[in-house]
């Protein structure tokens, strides 16, 4: 049967037929819809863990335990995972492991562009990358069989536009590998250093052996010969651009093995082609390794490293006539930005509405939709760097405003509460331990929401909305010793409530604790519970002042005739707006 | 036949349900299909975009510069934004609905007067309509994409494939009749 699937839908449902048993993820775009299709399989075991790190734990041991397991995460999400992955790399497998990397070109929604192939060869992990949907399922159920002949873990790469692509998939049967037996064999699960050290011989041996019998004789690396005057080396989505832009004018060498690469393989083609053109997204990790094996070949000094590339960037790098000659519509009348904002009726609204009043304070956030919180005109946020890094960040600034003797500043941490589970309990920790002087905002919307709405530990449902624990992040941040004084819950769409919050804790000395606690408006159950709910403009009270276009909401705007309009479509009722308009006309 | 369709709208309009119907009927008529879409932050009311791209065979999922045969928009401004994906000469198909960004709100920036004329004197083959209006008078605005779809198959020459049973077996029950007539309405223009 064949059916129209994106990157990945097909990885989860190859999965399911490669029979993978144990499977484990922390939600980050482009990755999250692999695991939400792989928990529709009942065959397999399906989780969110607090972090990534967690994850590949779980899936790295139960391979060692001898079930074929699986972990996907974001491309950030794997310098999480790293330190698991980097030495499960020399313990191997039993059952096979492949960890997937979602890298994200263009950074359509991350905070960085880091090209994560460069992991396999920093890790000795063999490497795998799809082009399109049917390849991303061909591929995943090879990695598996591959895994385990060679005793490699598998780093299988996609990028976002393969992620979330559709494009036709035929689809297969399951095949039932149950769990293999498990004998415990230290020399390989113990990695201390008596063990290590040949280990990483053993490791390095493999990949030699697998490079000469399987890299240059394997499904996942083919050559098309068409014109042989120009021979492009390629791999992934890449490739799917380049057939668009050279056709039958080139010929390819497509490349889904990326480490080892094939070099025997590299050197016929290069010999049989008059011009090498090697084309991949962001870093030259192909390349790199041609020029190194002395090849001639056109690459980064043409094409872009930074961005995603597609059919235009492509044929203007390499000069193809088509794509140099501009000629395409350009809109004369100038075209208003239309940057991301928190939804109407969205519970962070009213915090970074009073947070982004205080004046003498710096404020550092995280990732999530409350980074939305630095958009115009809340303007409440100093600084994003990673998952966790909105509680540690907000130490790191406290500790500089201490030794500059900025005195006078006062510090504030965001973070949401899936965050909070992912990696900031250990920033809290540390600002106990060592006597932080700021104030530590959990903004609980009870869900993951930026990705679309994941459970996690806080919920109360496990990924298949089983029913499960509801830790509740007040009961941890009172087991570290933080004083009921010093921990505020409030409810963020109530302005005078949390205002009041928020100037006690600017007022506190040590750590303070805010947490906002309102669930996000496009949660299903809360959007039926508002169904109908508005709030109604009356402009002819209005003055115009504009004091409610600083909550920054969709929804609020004023109309040509300079007057209050709510957008019913969007509006939910949430009543931030009415709290600020001191002329009644919103109620 | 072989052809790009851009679909641009701002995040939460529901450009997937046109996309998805679209597709699937595509495939069934025996296409090669791809869909490209972007999920995460743009959805949280920035510009969003669908790319659909169907032929006997297609390589890359994504329509660069210059490559959209056909460029469907949801609101006004992100028709002028995606000017430069649509090929000379190519179709434009706009909805007359206007969505104020935040800018747009806190006065930093303006809302341009004059969107739909200035398209229909840039690209010729322009057809604009108000969407949400004739969704409306059918009893319910959310049909909107719907007769917009209605509009783009027309326009692509598309109707040897059987739409309804398509729409019929992808919406709810209780939706189906209204989808049908928005499909209709969509295509009679």
């Amino acid at each position: 049967m064949k059916q129209l699937l994106t990157g990945n839908e097909a990885i989860a449902r190859g999965l399911y037929e490669a029979g993978v048993t144990v499977a484990a993820a922390y939600p980050g775009t482009p990755s999250t819809e692999i695991m939400e299709n792989v928990a529709k399989y009942p065959e397999i075991s399906s989780r969110w863990t607090p972090n990534e790190k967690v994850a590949v734990e779980v899936a790295g041991a139960a391979a060692l335990a001898g079930a074929r397991a699986f972990s996907s995460m974001k491309h950030v999400g794997l310098n999480v995972a790293a330190d698991p992955m980097m030495t499960l790399a020399y313990e191997g497998v039993n059952g096979g492991l492949v960890i997937l990397t979602a890298d994200d070109p263009g950074m359509h929604s991350s905070q960085n562009e880091q090209d994560n192939r460069n992991f396999s060869m920093f890790g000795k992990l063999m490497c795998i990358e799809p082009s399109d949907s049917q390849e991303c399922k061909d591929y995943i159920k090879l990695a598996y069989e591959l895994s385990e002949r060679y005793d490699l873990v598998v780093l299988f790469r996609m990028s976002t536009r393969v992620c979330h692509s559709k494009s036709i998939v035929e689809l297969g049967e399951r095949v039932e590998v149950g769990v293999r037996k498990y004998e415990r064999n230290v020399r390989k699960t113990i990695m201390v250093p008596a063990h290590s050290r040949p280990r990483h011989f053993e490791v390095e041996e493999i990949f030699k052996k697998m490079e000469e019998e399987y890299a240059n004789n394997t499904p996942l690396n083919t050559i098309e010969y068409n014109s042989k005057k120009i021979g492009v080396i390629t791999s992934g989505i890449s490739y799917q651009h380049s057939k668009d832009v050279f056709g039958e004018d080139a010929s390819y060498l497509h490349i889904g093995l990326l480490n080892p690469l094939p070099k025997k393989m590299i050197r016929e083609f290069a010999k049989e082609v008059d011009e090498v053109y090697v084309i991949e997204e962001n870093d030259p990790f192909i390349e790199t390794q041609v020029r190194a094996m002395g090849i001639a070949c056109k690459g980064k000094d043409v094409v872009p490293q930074c961005d995603e590339l597609n059919t235009r960037r492509i044929g203007k790098a390499f000069g193809v006539k088509k794509y140099v000659e501009e000629d395409l519509y350009q809109s004369e009348i100038n075209v208003p930005a239309r940057p991301p904002v928190l939804c109407a009726g969205c519970p962070h609204r009213g915090f970074f509405y009073e947070l982004g009043k205080l004046k003498n304070v710096m404020i550092a956030g995280d990732i999530g939709c409350y980074t939305l919180g630095m958009v115009a005109p809340l303007n409440a946020m100093d600084s994003v760097i990673c998952m966790g890094g909105g509680f540690s960040g907000a130490t790191g600034f406290d500790q500089a405003n201490k030794m500059g003797k900025r005195d006078d500043v006062k510090v504030f941490g965001c973070l949401g509460d899936s965050t909070f589970f992912h990696s900031g309990i250990t920033s809290l920790i540390d600002a106990v331990y060592n006597k932080s002087n700021a104030v530590y905002c959990i903004l609980n919307n009870s869900i993951t929401a930026m990705t679309g709405h994941q459970q996690n530990p806080g919920t109360g449902k496990t990924i298949t909305g089983e029913i499960t624990e509801a830790i509740d992040p007040i009961a941890v941040v009172k087991s570290l010793g933080i004083p009921d004084d010093h921990i505020r819950v409030v409810n963020p769409l109530d302005l005078e409530e949390t205002r009041a919050a928020l100037k006690e804790a600017y007022e506190s000395t040590g750590v303070f604790v805010i947490m906002t606690k309102s669930p996000c408006a496009l949660i299903k159950e809360v959007q039926k519970a508002n169904a109908g709910k508005h709030v109604t403009a009356h402009p002819d009270k209005c003055k115009s002042c504009k004091a409610c276009l600083k909550v920054g909401c969709p929804a609020v705007a004023l109309g040509k005739d300079g007057k209050i309009q709510i957008d019913l479509a969007q509006c939910n009722g949430c009543g931030i707006c009415k709290q600020v308009c001191k002329f009644g006309a919103l109620e | 036949m072989e052809k790009n369709i851009l679909l641009v709208g701002v995040g939460g309009q529901g450009t997937l349900l046109v996309s998805k119907i679209l597709s699937e009927g595509l495939m069934e008529a025996g296409y090669d299909v791809k869909m490209s879409e972007i999920h995460g932050m743009s959805q949280r009311g920035g510009s969003v975009s669908t790319h659909i791209k169907f032929g006997k065979k297609v390589n890359s999922p994504v329509i660069a510069e210059g490559e959209a045969d056909i460029l469907v928009s949801f609101e006004q401004v992100e028709a002028l934004r995606a000017l430069p994906y649509l090929k000379k000469p190519g179709t434009v198909i706009v909805n007359d609905h206007q969505m104020y960004s935040m800018p747009i709100i806190t006065g930093e920036q303006e809302y341009p007067e004059g969107v739909i004329e200035y398209l229909h004197k840039t690209v010729e083959d322009t057809l604009s309509l108000d969407a949400g209006k004739i969704a409306e008078d059918l009893g319910n605005i959310k049909a909107q994409n719907v007769v917009l779809l209605g509009a783009m198959i027309k326009k692509l020459g598309l109707e040897s494939i059987d739409w309804k049973s398509i729409i019929e077996k992808m919406v709810p029950e209780k939706f189906k009749e209204l989808n049908i007539k928005a499909f209709e309405a969509g295509y009679a223009l």
